[in-house]
This record gives C-alpha cells, structure tokens and sequence, in this order.
C-alpha cells in the first residue's frame, strides 16, 4: 500500500477521528513523524498561540480522503509557477494563483470535501477577478527575469524589464 | 518602533472590560489575502519576499485605525523579540520561525497587526477584548478595502480569495472567540460542547497544543469552512453558539458554588495563596492557577484583584517576556525563579494596597 502524502511505501496505518468519523491514514516513515509533529505541539517553544499547525493535518486528513490522481494529471506543470499538482499533495501549499486554475479538475472534489461547496459567495473585492487574472502574467515575467539576470543573460533581462513595464502601464491605465 | 518597550505596556484586548468578558477573554478575526503578481510565499525566493515586504510597506501603514502603525521586518528582528511577538499574540508562532524577508505592521494600542509572508502575503488580523466579532469585523472590513485600494488581490468569481493552502479559500476568513472555561473543564462537561461543535464545523483547540484539557481552562472556537458562506453568515453561526455556551459555564460554576462552595473556596484561596508565595514555578503551573484564580474574581471569592491583571499575567509571565524584562537569557530553571518572583510582587504588592 502506497502513502497517503508520497509515493513511498506506508509503513504506519494510523486511525483519526475527523469530523465525528474514524478515518485511517495509511503513512511513509517520514510522513508520519511529520503528522506526528504537526499534532504535538511543544508547550514551552510555542505559547500563547492555538496552533494553526492542526490546519496542515486536516488539509492531509482532507487530502487522503479524495481519490488519487492519474499519473499524467499528478505530473501537470503550472507554466507560472512551476508546481505540479503532485508537489502540492505532498506539501499541502499551492504556488500561485493560476494553479486553482490548472488543477481545478482534482482540486474541486477536495475543496468540495474540505467545504461543502465550490462556490464563493462572500465579499467580492471592487477590482474585477479579470484584473487580478492579468497579473498572473507578472509572476512569470518576474521570475523569467530573475533567472536572466541569474545567467548574466542581459540582453534577454532588458527585454522581459520592457515587457514587465509595459504590462504594469498597460494595468496601470485600465 | 522598539519592539522590546512592550513589555512597559499592555494591548488593549487585555483590558478585559468588553461584553461577557468575563468569560470571553477574546475576539479576532483574521483574513488570509494573496497578491495577484506575486506567487505564494511558499515559492517565492527571497528577492521576491523582500518586493512584496516592500511593496506593501505604505498601503499597510495607511489602514484606518484609531492609533499609529509601526511597519517591522520580523526577519531583522533578535529570536527573543520575534517570540515576544509570539506571546503578544502578534505575530503566529510559524511566522517567527519561518525564513526569509517578512514584515508585521502593528497599532499601537495592540488590536491590529498585518503579517507579511506568513503562509499567504497578507494576513490581517483585528482582535477587541470580551465578545465583539461585529466590532472586529466593521474594522477589519474597512482596513481590508483600504489595503485594496493599492494593491490587486488574487480573486476568482468562483473561488473568491485565492490562498496558498485551499482550506482558507473564499472568504479567507478564520473568526475566533478565546473562551475561559473552568467549571466545564473541571466538571468534563467541556467534552459535550466539543462534540456539539465539530457537529456544526467548528474547531475547538486549546490555547496551547491539542490536548483535550486546554491550559488553563482557554479554548479557542473558530470557524472551519471559508468557501460557500458569506462572512456574515460564518459570523453568525459564532454569534448564535458563543452564548449558549457562556451560560453552560455560567449555570455549571452556579452549581458548583451551590453544592460544594467550601471545596471550590479552598481550591481558589490555594491557588491564590500558592501564586504570592511560591519561590520557583513554572508557566504551566502559572497557567493553571491563573485560571482558578480568574474564576475566583468573578465569582466574587476574591476581591482585591482586577481581571485586567490576572489576563496580564497569563501574557507577561511567559518566557519571552520575563527574559525581556530581566534583560537577559534564563534557562528554564532560572525562569521559574523569575516567574514567582515576578508574580509575588504583583500580586501581594496589591494586598497591601500599595
Ligand atoms: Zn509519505
Ligand atoms: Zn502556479
């Protein structure tokens, strides 16, 4: 039996009680010791504060529960950020906004298990979701660039800074 | 802003003079918000931590609040100052931790700080003493818009506020309520009100870790789901809940004082007696006699003690603060020294009525 988080073989089989129903997680050595880690929070290094680690395990509890993804769908690369959706399994954080896009078909049973729902319907911010679509182009452009200049890739860096300004003058008038 | 002078002063939350605050110590809600170009902050090496640090610096120092914000870059900040950022309740524990350039901006009066690269870019959080959630909401409403008015924030018709980890998304809202609960726990009773509310998703966790019995009797209930409801509504669901649950407490001490009001005395009066007289203890002992002795004061079993100090304590008698206020760095032995020390003197000082 493969793990529940990794590809890696399950060595701990461990039952959680989630939501008033016994669930069992079936764990890799090091996945273990992690959810461990997350459950038991050290009392003197971490006062004051309810621990939001709680939130890692449930997201993993969450993610057990939705069937596995083919392999081809697991390996799908965000252009943007560069996260595959088998990255995001095993770290339980996405790497953009573009990525809710890219991985909606797998992400939605989750999001329908984590919430009940895949609809939003509270507060809508005045900027348009299109505005904030556009900007995702930004973080490619950014990250293109800072790999340029990385490679001492002038020429390449001069023009993704033009195509940057542009964008952001482009946003800027709208 | 000289992050280690808050140990001269206390945050107004702490004043414990909101409705219910006898047993509502808190009230916080907190938005998760994601700029949308930039990726999370989970893939977002260090130059582009220090951008979005930058970028936001003047769209958080304008928010609308009634007192001054202080900008502060965590990361530059002594291990010591970041954890009495932590026991202020300022800043999460995993954002003192984590690597990289971050940032808080705080109100003076302690009721506001916005996290920078935490696990999303902004996380803004208000909290009031006593019960208050339309209080924090109002002004976490408008500090939200008014940070809007910079910057574009990650938003889809469909999933509303996109955020790193999916469990925050829509609304990115997480509501919560600090409640002091010592009848229900010392009674058990406290497991019934936990089952009833993982019924109607909502979490409960101690105020520290994730055991059953919470120290000193504080249990934090929050909202679970932020996709699908609106934020009045996930509001509500707390608002309808909080004050069944306060009058349980309330009913449950009644009970207790009715039928065993000599044992309760004596534990209280112990508790009391063992906080102005002990030579060594430790911030768990400190925890848990706090809580008898806060539940004393409002019972009226103790009466030269004010609420504001005793929540005061439960802050100031923490590692952090004590090292800060003594100047230097004591291991756990020289702590508890420290820490009785520092709890004879506020605590008996006011006996005398000096
Ligand atoms: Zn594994
Ligand atoms: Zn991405």
């Amino acid at each position: 039996m493969k793990c529940n988080f990794c590809p890696k073989p399950a060595t701990l089989h461990i039952t959680d009680l989630h939501k008033g129903v016994v669930k069992t997680i079936h764990l890799c050595n090091s996945c273990a010791q992690k959810h461990i880690a997350d459950l038991t929070a050290d009392v003197e290094t971490d006062p004051a504060q309810p621990n939001e680690a709680t939130a890692v395990s449930m997201l993993q509890l969450h993610l057990a529960e939705v069937t596995e993804e083919s392999e081809e769908q697991e390996q799908q690369r965000c252009p943007i950020c560069g996260i595959t959706y088998q990255e995001f399994r095993k770290r339980g954080r996405l790497g953009c906004p573009n990525d809710y896009t890219l991985f909606a078909e797998p992400l939605t049973p989750l999001l329908e298990n984590i919430h009940g729902s895949t609809q939003h319907t509270g507060k809508i911010p005045r900027r348009t979701p299109a505005e904030s679509r556009k900007k995702y182009e930004l973080i490619r452009l950014r990250n293109e660039l800072r790999q340029a200049i990385r490679d001492e890739n002038y020429e390449e860096a001069a023009k993704l800074r033009d195509q940057i300004r542009t964008l952001e003058q482009q946003q800027a008038s709208e | 802003m000289n992050v280690e002078d808050l140990v001269k002063t206390s945050g107004e939350w702490l004043r414990g003079t909101g409705p219910e605050s006898d047993i509502v110590i808190s009230s916080r809600i907190r938005l998760a918000r994601n700029l949308a170009d930039y990726p999370f902050v989970n893939r977002a090496d260090d130059s582009t931590r220090l951008e979005i640090v930058e970028t936001l610096r003047e769209p958080l120092t304008d928010v609308p609040v009634p007192s001054r914000m202080h900008y502060v870059r965590v990361d530059e900040l002594e291990p010591i100052d970041r954890r009495l950022l932590v026991e202020r309740q300022l800043i999460s524990h995993e954002h003192a931790e984590m690597p990289g350039p971050r940032a808080v901006a705080l109100s003076e009066h302690e009721n506001v700080s916005l996290m920078v690269n935490e696990e999303d870019h902004l996380r803004i959080q208000v909290i009031h003493s006593g019960l208050a959630l339309d209080e924090c909401w109002e002004e976490i409403n408008k500090i939200d818009d008014s940070i809007e008015e910079h910057v574009t924030y990650a938003f889809s018709d469909q999933l509303g506020y996109l955020t790193a980890c999916p469990t925050n998304v829509g609304t990115g809202i997480r509501c919560s309520v600090m409640m002091h609960l010592p009848a229900l726990s010392m009674t058990k009773e406290i497991q019934k009100v936990v089952n009833a509310l993982h019924k109607i998703n909502l979490a409960v966790r101690g105020l520290y870790g994730e055991g059953s019995q919470a120290m000193g009797d504080f249990y934090q209930i929050s909202n679970q789901v932020t996709l699908g409801r609106s934020e009045r509504s996930i509001l509500s669901t707390l608002k309808d809940v909080v004050p069944s649950i306060i009058k349980y407490e309330r009913r449950v001490r009644d009970a207790l004082v009715k039928d065993n009001r000599d044992d309760l005395h004596d534990q209280i009066a112990r508790a009391y007696g063992t906080l102005r007289s002990a030579q060594k203890i430790s911030s768990e002992e400190t925890m848990h006699l706090l809580s008898s002795v806060r539940m004393g004061v409002n019972l009226g079993l103790i009466d030269d003690l004010e609420i504001q100090t005793i929540n005061e304590l439960f802050i100031y008698t923490q590692p952090a603060h004590l090292q800060v206020l003594k100047h230097q760095t004591l291991s756990n032995s020289e702590r508890n020294v420290v820490r009785a020390a520092f709890l004879r003197d506020r605590l008996s000082g006011r006996q005398n009525g000096s």
